[in-house]
């Protein structure tokens, strides 16, 4: 029987399949899309080499590839080294000039990226329309470097940008201007079948006529492991927090010591979360022993049946 | 087929349903292959004979029925269903009361069922099933879980009785998903699904259910140990790669 009615369901899903209109090539595409969107980090050229065989048309699946790798190369916010340079750009949707072209702040470069095959074929200088102000560059910049320091610090491989995300062509104080803070950190093992990414965006806002600085932050950590299985991690947070307008420097400071302690904390929090699992979450699924703590008895199964025959006729129990 | 597999491993966990209607929608000429080989999130419905709950899946289904393991009765009705004869039907019985005591010491709730058939090598097959919502809102007794989803699936071949000896054949799937949603942690998900198979060849004395319950409890309880210890411990290294944690960048660290 088993055997049988798989068989018998895959023939009538089959017939349901004949019988609707084949698939248009644009229902095609949009699953193609769905694929490569939910790729996990790290993993969207093998999602890519399947979904590509799998469609069996190269048509539809350049179409799909050409629509889905700039936005999961944004949304993953993936880094990419700058030809001719020793530092990678961030390709995130606050540095975007246009689909392919991404600022690279630091180093006040603009960045062509090949999204599909995920390589940055070129660099030019930033016009000074791309820039921020003098003004806003001092705040952007002093940020920078604080942040620089941090993530060099807490992350071995983390990879960070500041932006200038409002208010660029601010010259003076009195106005308000956004920077946003970018971390991102990936690890891909392929070998170990193991892939993960860390991901940051702290949103600054400065306001002037306050003097105050609000701080947004959303963090996103995701992580993969795939040998004989498949299990993933995927966990977020928000944090808010607020510090006083000071100088360029002195809120630098005051800023990454906001940032560093809001993920120190969400990191613990992260090792809480994996050490609650076994005794708490865990056992709400199953426990390891029985409530009896000891293995169940199989070889009295049939005591139990004669008990609840017992119980049935005595009219106790359900 | 193997392209369709590998993606199948890569897809997040939570989204398997999504993935495997996309690819029968893609590959209808694969269909049969892809459901016998991707295993799916369980269903229940209720015995309207019984008031009790009985799971769905592909061992008690034919064409758009279910036969519940409680009445025998396919849900809606269907004239000619196939049964276990009455001798396994009998097993059957007695294999889902005890199944049901078991899934409550381990699971404390949940929704059990067993479902066996004749095979054409004059054994059977037996299927044993167990569904369990173990978030707040459903059997969760501590109530950690904003969302918490565990199924099980454990298909056991046994072949035919000779000389006092048969051989069993078990695979089993576990899938499973967990979520905790606080204002200090965020919101915070598990999700995955591993396979592992297990062969053995016993004496019949014990009797078939014995040996079968034995055999899954050692099984499943291997499957839940590799999750927490294997795969869930492999996700908190990568996260500890990717932020080693503060003790061990503290000495750099300036006054903070």
């Amino acid at each position: 029987m088993h055997s049988n009615s798989r068989q018998k369901m895959a023939e009538e899903v089959g017939n349901q399949e004949e019988e609707a209109e084949e698939l248009s090539e644009k229902q095609k595409k949009e699953i193609a899309k769905w694929f490569l969107l939910n790729s996990p980090a790290g993993e969207i050229q093998y999602v890519a080499k399947d979904i590509r065989s799998v469609l069996n048309d190269d048509n539809v699946y350049n179409t799909a590839a050409s629509e889905a790798f700039p936005v999961y190369n944004k949304s993953h916010m993936i880094s990419l080294r700058m030809p001719g340079k020793s530092e990678d750009v961030l390709i995130t949707s606050f540095g975007e000039i246009n689909e392919n072209e991404y600022i690279d702040p630091r180093t006040a470069h603009v960045a062509r990226v090949d999204h599909v095959k995920q390589v940055c074929t070129k660099v030019r200088p930033a016009t000074d329309e791309e820039l921020p102000s003098p003004y806003v560059e001092d705040y952007r910049c002093a940020l920078d470097a604080e942040i620089m320091k941090y993530v060099g610090e807490a992350y071995p491989k983390g990879v960070c940008s500041v932006y200038c995300a409002r208010g660029k062509d601010v010259e003076e104080p009195g106005s308000d201007f956004e920077l946003v803070v970018v971390i991102s950190a990936a690890r891909h093992s392929p070998q170990n079948f193991c892939n993960g990414s860390w991901r940051s965006i702290w949103n600054v806002e400065f306001k002037d006529d306050v003097q105050i600085v609000e701080v947004r932050g959303r963090m996103q950590v995701d992580a993969h492991y795939f040998e004989e299985g498949n299990v993933q991690l995927d966990a977020k947070h928000e944090f808010q927090d607020s510090t006083l307008f000071q100088s360029p420097d002195d809120i630098a400071v005051s800023l990454t010591n906001i940032i560093r302690h809001h993920e120190t904390e969400y990191l613990a929090s992260l090792q809480a979360s994996y050490v609650n699992l076994p005794d708490t979450t865990f056992k709400d699924l199953r426990r390891k022993l029985p409530v009896t703590r000891t293995l169940f008895p199989w070889h009295n199964t049939l005591q139990f049946s004669l008990t609840r025959d017992i119980s049935k006729e005595l009219g106790i129990g359900k | 087929m193997e392209a369709a597999m590998g993606l199948m491993r890569r897809m997040p966990p939570k989204h398997s349903e999504t993935a495997l209607s996309a690819l029968l929608s893609l590959m209808p000429q694969h269909s049969s292959d892809l459901l016998s080989q991707v295993d799916q999130p369980l269903q229940v419905l209720c015995d309207v004979d019984y008031g009790k709950e009985f799971i769905l899946c592909e061992y008690n289904r034919d064409a758009d029925s279910y036969r519940s393991p409680w009445s025998n009765k396919y849900h809606p009705p269907l004239e000619d269903g196939p049964y276990p004869s009455p001798e396994l039907r009998k097993l059957e019985i007695e294999a889902n009361e005890v199944f049901a005591i078991y899934r409550d010491q381990y699971y404390e709730g949940g929704i059990s069922s067993v479902y066996m058939w004749e095979d054409e090598n004059e054994g059977f097959v037996a299927c044993f099933l167990i569904k369990k919502d173990g978030s707040k809102s459903g059997h969760g007794r501590r109530g950690y879980l904003q969302e918490g989803a565990w199924d099980a699936i454990h298909v056991m071949e046994v072949g035919p009785e000779e000389e006092g000896m048969a051989h069993y054949c078990l695979t089993s799937t576990v899938m499973l998903s967990l979520t905790t949603n606080n204002e200090s942690t965020g919101t915070f998900n598990l999700s995955g699904s591993i396979r592992r198979q297990m062969n053995m060849d016993l004496s019949v004395a014990d009797g078939h259910l014995c040996n079968m319950g034995k055999m899954i409890e050692e099984l499943e309880g291997k499957l839940r140990n590799s999750l927490d210890q294997v795969y869930f411990g492999k996700t908190r290294e990568m996260v500890c790669t990717l932020r080693p944690p503060a003790e061990l960048v503290q000495v750099r660290l300036p006054d903070s």
